[in-house]
């Protein structure tokens, strides 16, 4: 059994939710980085999605925007990425899924990066910008069944009959935007995620896990009552753009990590 | 090359297929939050292109409202100046707004309107686009929003100006370069959160599809009328198109009508300060395959598929991606793609003012440069068509200092 599903598997023995973190690879750096995936995932993290920079990431927000520049700005590459899974792999076992947009991939080659994603240790990727139309150009390159889960997004605006059909070829979990809009954006409407869960659910067995502008403690026990998994990112980044900005990144493992564990708390 | 011979694919008047692809380009790669609203967008263009009413609207707003056809100019002192072959110019610059964007803004908004959306956003570079938005939302009485980059408000000022004159708010983008690619990656984010009321117009053939297939469509009448209107006046096809490609939306609305027949056709990328300098914007010529916005074509990247930052003097130009069906155009070599350099393009501008009384957008004088090379080459039995795509007054500052900063620099040289 794959580190994704056993995770879930792990977890509903526990009666817990899954606490999903977002946060982009080399940044600040690529040691804080590192020390930062790793604290998180010795704090209560369950799954890290780790992002490979993109230079016009149309899918986010101003906070990860500002993180992938960052991370560029250090010379982020994808092969530094893959590099970085590697070295979290000889310390965890948390389940990694690497989050891009489709260039960066394309760019490196869509069977290159499936070989070194799986060495590394990945477990699955996301990639934001390549709908169910167009994955059969990258998934017809890699081997059948794929050692790495490819995790699809459902919109408060797909319908119903696009969900039976990306449910059909979803690995891993499900990933269900919370609201349209990108990354980051404030006014979480608990209601409507119930709702769009509960839709989801009637389409798939897979976990649901719901994602975008979820910031708070509150906000996570709030969605952890309706899906099998929370994903936080830019409340993350935020801790990490502010530590930046007082030129205090050395305290940044250490910040994350606290909050790591208040949001862990709150799934249980 | 000849335009009938195999290696044009037989079937490039009948691309893109069923899900969008010219050949290995274009497609749809958007977030989820938008797919939704492209396959709508999809279904009601289908719809509304073949509705007579919607058909019939628009053409009489084109005819009455945006002043078409527009001429096509034999600019005699031009070519007589250069000598060899005969140029004539097709002039979108007198359509209403100054640019061929008219043509293709009343086609997106009238089927906004159709489709029941309330309001209009679009991306702009040069600001022609943006003010044809403008026009267009004030026209029907919607609400406008235009991005554009910080860079490009301050470069093209007197279009900001006009666009807010017609009830749009101008939403200055200041993330990135400050440019057209980072206006248009706002809209985008713009766009996904307010889908549901919200219709992108987007300027050029390119974006996700359906655009790149919906802006051609409503661009082809400048080839169509050029067609018509060469057969009218010489009884015969022209030999060569001349028009320059940033998406590519102008060229590819005089190209497509005569991709099936033996004329020649050549694209002018903003060859910058060079192409050999790496500060340019020739996608086609210096670029890679890559996804860019939603589709895959050409673009300017580094190895690592981060999109690296286009320059031009002419704001239009400055993209670093291009319209996929290009890109198609380009592999079958139907199509040959070149550029000329800022220099170049600022000595056409000036050559066309004094030789036609005509100012040309700091775009078009692109093209006019390559056709000021290559006229004298040609013999004088032959006829080129420039697409004159838009008017220049939103240039003369841009003319002006790219002129003094050259007059100074030769100064401390001698």
């Amino acid at each position: 059994m794959n580190r994704i599903a056993h995770l879930f598997d792990t977890l509903k023995q526990k009666r817990e939710k899954a606490l999903i973190g977002f946060v982009t690879a080399g940044d600040p750096d690529m040691a804080t980085s590192l020390a930062v995936c790793r604290d998180m995932c010795r704090s209560g993290l369950d799954l890290l999605e780790l992002g490979i920079a993109f230079s016009d990431p149309t899918a986010d927000g101003p906070v990860i925007q500002r993180s992938s520049q960052r991370a560029l700005r250090q010379g982020m590459t994808p092969a530094n990425v893959m590099e970085m899974v590697a070295a979290l792999r000889r310390d965890i076992e948390t389940p990694i899924v690497l989050f891009s947009y489709y260039n960066p991939i394309f760019a490196y080659g869509v069977k290159r990066f499936y070989g070194d994603a799986v060495n590394a240790g990945a477990d699955g990727v996301l990639i934001v910008d390549l709908p169910p139309e167009e994955s059969s150009e990258m998934t017809d390159q890699w081997p059948t069944p794929p050692r790495l889960s490819l995790i699809r997004l459902i919109a408060p605006t797909t319908p119903d009959e696009r969900i039976r059909t990306i449910a059909a070829r979803a690995e891993g979990f499900l990933y269900l935007v919370s609201k349209t809009g990108v990354t980051g954006s404030a006014g979480l409407q608990g209601d409507t995620v119930e709702e769009n869960v509960h839709r989801l659910r009637q389409y798939t067995k897979l976990p649901v896990c719901v994602g975008f502008g979820i910031s708070t403690v509150a906000d996570v026990a709030r969605i952890a009552k309706q899906a099998d998994g929370v994903v936080i990112g830019s409340a993350f980044e935020r801790i990490i753009e502010e530590a930046v900005s007082r030129q205090e990144e050395s305290t940044l493992p250490m910040l994350l990590a606290a909050q790591t564990s208040a949001y862990k708390a709150a799934t249980r | 090359m000849n335009a009938t011979d195999s290696s044009m694919p037989s079937s490039a008047l009948s691309q893109p297929d069923l899900r969008g692809h010219f050949g290995p380009y274009g497609g749809r790669y958007v977030g989820e939050t938008l797919m939704p609203a492209l396959l709508e967008l999809e279904t009601a263009f289908f719809h509304f292109r073949d509705d007579p009413a919607f058909q019939q609207e628009l053409a009489a707003l084109l005819k009455d409202y945006a002043g078409r056809p527009t001429p096509l100019y034999p600019a005699k002192r031009l070519s007589q100046m250069l000598g060899g072959a005969m140029i004539y110019l097709k002039r979108e610059d007198l359509a209403h707004t100054g640019a061929h964007k008219i043509n293709n803004t009343l086609g997106q908004g009238l089927l906004a309107r159709y489709m029941g959306k309330t309001k209009l956003i679009a991306e702009t570079g040069a600001g022609q686009h943006g003010v044809a938005t403008a026009t267009v939302a004030a026209l029907l009485g919607m609400e406008c929003r235009i991005f554009m980059g910080k860079e490009d408000i301050r470069r093209q000022a007197p279009n900001v100006q006009r666009m807010e004159l017609l009830g749009a708010q101008v939403i200055s983008v200041s993330s990135g370069t400050g440019t057209l690619k980072d206006a248009m990656n706002e809209a985008m984010r713009y766009w996904t959160e307010a889908v549901a009321d919200t219709f992108y117009v987007i300027g050029s053939v390119a974006g996700p599809h359906p655009y790149p297939l919906m802006v051609r469509e409503f661009q082809k009448i400048i080839g169509i009328e050029a067609r018509a209107q060469m057969k009218a006046a010489c009884g015969a096809l022209p030999d060569l198109l001349i028009a320059c490609v940033g998406g590519g939306s102008n060229a590819m609305g005089l190209f497509y009508p005569f991709l099936n027949d033996p004329v020649e056709m050549i694209g002018i990328e903003a060859g910058g300060h060079g192409v050999e300098t790496g500060r340019h914007a020739a996608t086609l010529s210096a670029g890679s395959v890559g996804v860019l916005h939603g589709s895959k074509s050409y673009v300017l990247q580094d190895p690592n598929g981060q999109i690296q930052e286009a320059h031009s003097v002419s704001a239009g130009l400055d993209y670093p991606g291009v319209g996929p069906e290009h890109a198609m155009l380009k592999d079958s070599g139907r199509v040959r793609y070149t550029s000329v350099t800022d220099t170049e393009a600022i000595e056409a501008f000036r050559t066309l003012c004094r030789t036609e009384g005509i100012i040309p957008a700091m775009e078009s004088a692109h093209a006019l440069a390559f056709a000021i090379q290559d006229a004298p080459r040609r013999p004088g039995n032959e006829r080129i068509i420039v697409n004159l795509s838009g008017r220049g007054d939103k240039d003369l500052a841009i003319f002006t200092q790219f002129t003094a900063t050259a007059s100074s620099e030769r100064k401390c040289a001698s």
